[in-house]
């Protein structure tokens, strides 16, 4: 009895380690696909900032009249470039897109841009850059989604969080994004 | 119903990472064993059946060596692709950073394949190694969004590990094809000397009798085998795909346009045929409910998918087996 019992004990106590150690390191792993997840949003973001005083640049000789189309556009980027919450920071992106929309359309009466290398060539560039801005959301949010979910599980959710794994916050507004992108791309 | 979708792509990642260990290992068995059996029968001694062992681990391990490490760059060889830079072609590589993105992957290197049919297939061992290839006709009559639906198609196969695992099985039916077509020429040119002095000539017989059989069979059903690996893995590929770009209708646009272009693609044959989007050998595809061919036929697939759009959920499909 003694024996087998010392040997079922620490049978059990190593399986119980083992598990604990299994499972830290598949949340260390989900937590890090999170942070990955969200820095390619980021990039993304920063791709589309950097892309903007080009396009206003190969735009701005075209038309005299539509100035306050391109002052919205530099004024919501400057706002989007601002460090603040994910909400906040899906608001000002989806003003953006929306200014960024409105040049478009008003290219539309001007024949010569719009047939221009210039537009068309920003065009895709910028389509594709909100796409990818909102598929890395999307991404994001999935990884988000898989980590809550692991934490939030029995029997992980018992040292979770006294391992100091917390529920991360989604990226709110992916449905209007889609939208503006579709709006936007011709 | 995203946690549901995220679940089974989970899945079938593990499922593909096991079945790949497990295929492997039963390759290894079922080629030693081969060898084993058809040097035995073949010589007619425990000794011939080390020789024929040794011969098949060589064969069979040069060739799954050779096709996991440089299988990609045959395939992308023989399809005649050649490599592009976003600036060659801004749309299509745009579209693949952004299933890329989507898909939470390393960025493939991107290939075009000038033909005018419209096909598409990606490769490489595993998605550091990736690589997507498509035609130039693919290029020029998709829209956007169809383009987008094909690629996501491409990039599910990576992400899901579909690739290591068909090529894997696509190694085994290599080199059962190889030893058996050793086997079956080398009886032609007279092989099989009879020892029956050593009175075991009954043993070689009945061996030699199997060793046949084996060498007729074998290939078929590692064919066959590869061949429903190889559409079921089609159905799946297409539900990954709509988990990415949450847009069903891409994809069935783009399959319907792909099926009623009757162009054949010129630079396929039947060992790369099952890696394309479509079967893209068009003739061997009219009636394609058949054991032998390499794709799901395509209406089915395309119905699954318009089910998706009306449904708004997005459903995996046909996810069995």
């Amino acid at each position: 009895m003694g024996t087998a019992g010392t040997i079922i004990v620490v049978a059990i106590i190593a399986l119980i380690v083992l598990y604990v150690i299994f499972t830290y390191n598949g949340l260390v792993r989900r937590k890090n696909q999170v942070e990955e997840a969200y820095r390619q949003i980021d990039v993304q973001l920063k791709r589309r900032y950097d892309l903007i005083p080009n396009l206003l640049e190969g735009v701005k000789r075209y038309f005299k009249q539509e100035q306050q189309v391109l002052e919205e556009i530099t004024r919501a980027r400057a706002e989007a470039m601002k460090p603040q919450s994910p909400r906040e920071q899906a608001q000002s992106e989806a003003r953006l897109s929306g200014a960024i929309g409105n040049l478009f359309a008003v290219a539309e009466n001007y024949p010569e841009l719009r047939s221009s290398r210039v537009l068309l060539d920003f065009q895709e560039e910028l389509a594709s850059t909100e796409n990818k801005i909102s598929f890395a959301r999307q991404h994001y949010n999935d990884s988000v989604q898989e980590y809550n979910t692991k934490i939030q599980s029995f029997p992980a959710v018992i040292f979770a969080r006294a391992m100091g794994f917390t529920e991360r916050e989604y990226f709110e507004a992916e449905g209007p994004e889609r939208e503006s992108v579709t709006v936007s791309y011709d | 119903m995203r946690g549901a979708a995220e679940a089974t792509f989970r899945e079938r990642i593990a499922r593909n990472r096991r079945n790949s260990l497990l295929l492997f290992v039963t390759f290894l068995v079922f080629v030693l064993a081969f060898g084993y059996i058809i040097g035995y029968a073949w010589v007619g001694d425990p000794a011939g059946a080390f020789f024929g062992l040794v011969i098949a681990f060589f064969a069979g391990g040069l060739s799954g060596l050779l096709s996991y490490y440089a299988g990609d760059k045959m395939v992308l060889a023989a399809s005649r692709a050649r490599r592009i830079e976003h600036d060659d072609a801004p749309v299509l590589f745009n579209v693949v950073e952004e299933m890329a993105i989507a898909a939470g992957l390393p960025m493939p290197k991107v290939y075009v394949i000038d033909d005018s049919a419209p096909n598409a297939f990606a490769t490489g061992r595993d998605p550091e190694h990736a690589s997507v290839a498509v035609t130039s006709g693919l290029l020029e009559k998709l829209d956007r969004d169809e383009l987008q639906g094909v690629i996501a198609h491409e990039m599910s196969h990576v992400r899901n590990l579909d690739i290591r695992y068909s090529m894997l099985v696509g190694i085994l039916v290599g080199t059962t094809v190889l030893i058996a077509d050793f086997f079956l020429r080398s009886l032609w040119w007279g092989g099989g000397r009879r020892r029956n002095d050593q009175g075991n000539g009954q043993l070689q017989l009945i061996l030699m009798i199997v060793a046949l059989i084996l060498a007729i069979l074998a290939p078929i059903f590692a064919r066959l085998l590869q061949l429903s690996i190889s559409r079921q893995r089609e159905y799946l590929a297409d539900a990954s795909a709509v988990e990415l770009t949450r847009n069903p209708k891409g994809l069935a646009d783009a399959l319907e346009k792909i099926a009623k272009d009757q162009e054949p693609l010129e630079v396929a044959n039947r060992a790369t045929a099952h890696l394309y989007i479509v079967n893209p050998i068009k003739r061997f595809e009219k009636h394609s409910r058949s054991l032998f061919s390499t794709h799901p036929p395509i209406e089915e697939r395309i119905r699954i998918l318009r089910a998706m759009e009306t449904g708004g959920v997005p459903q995996t499909g046909r996810d069995a087996g």
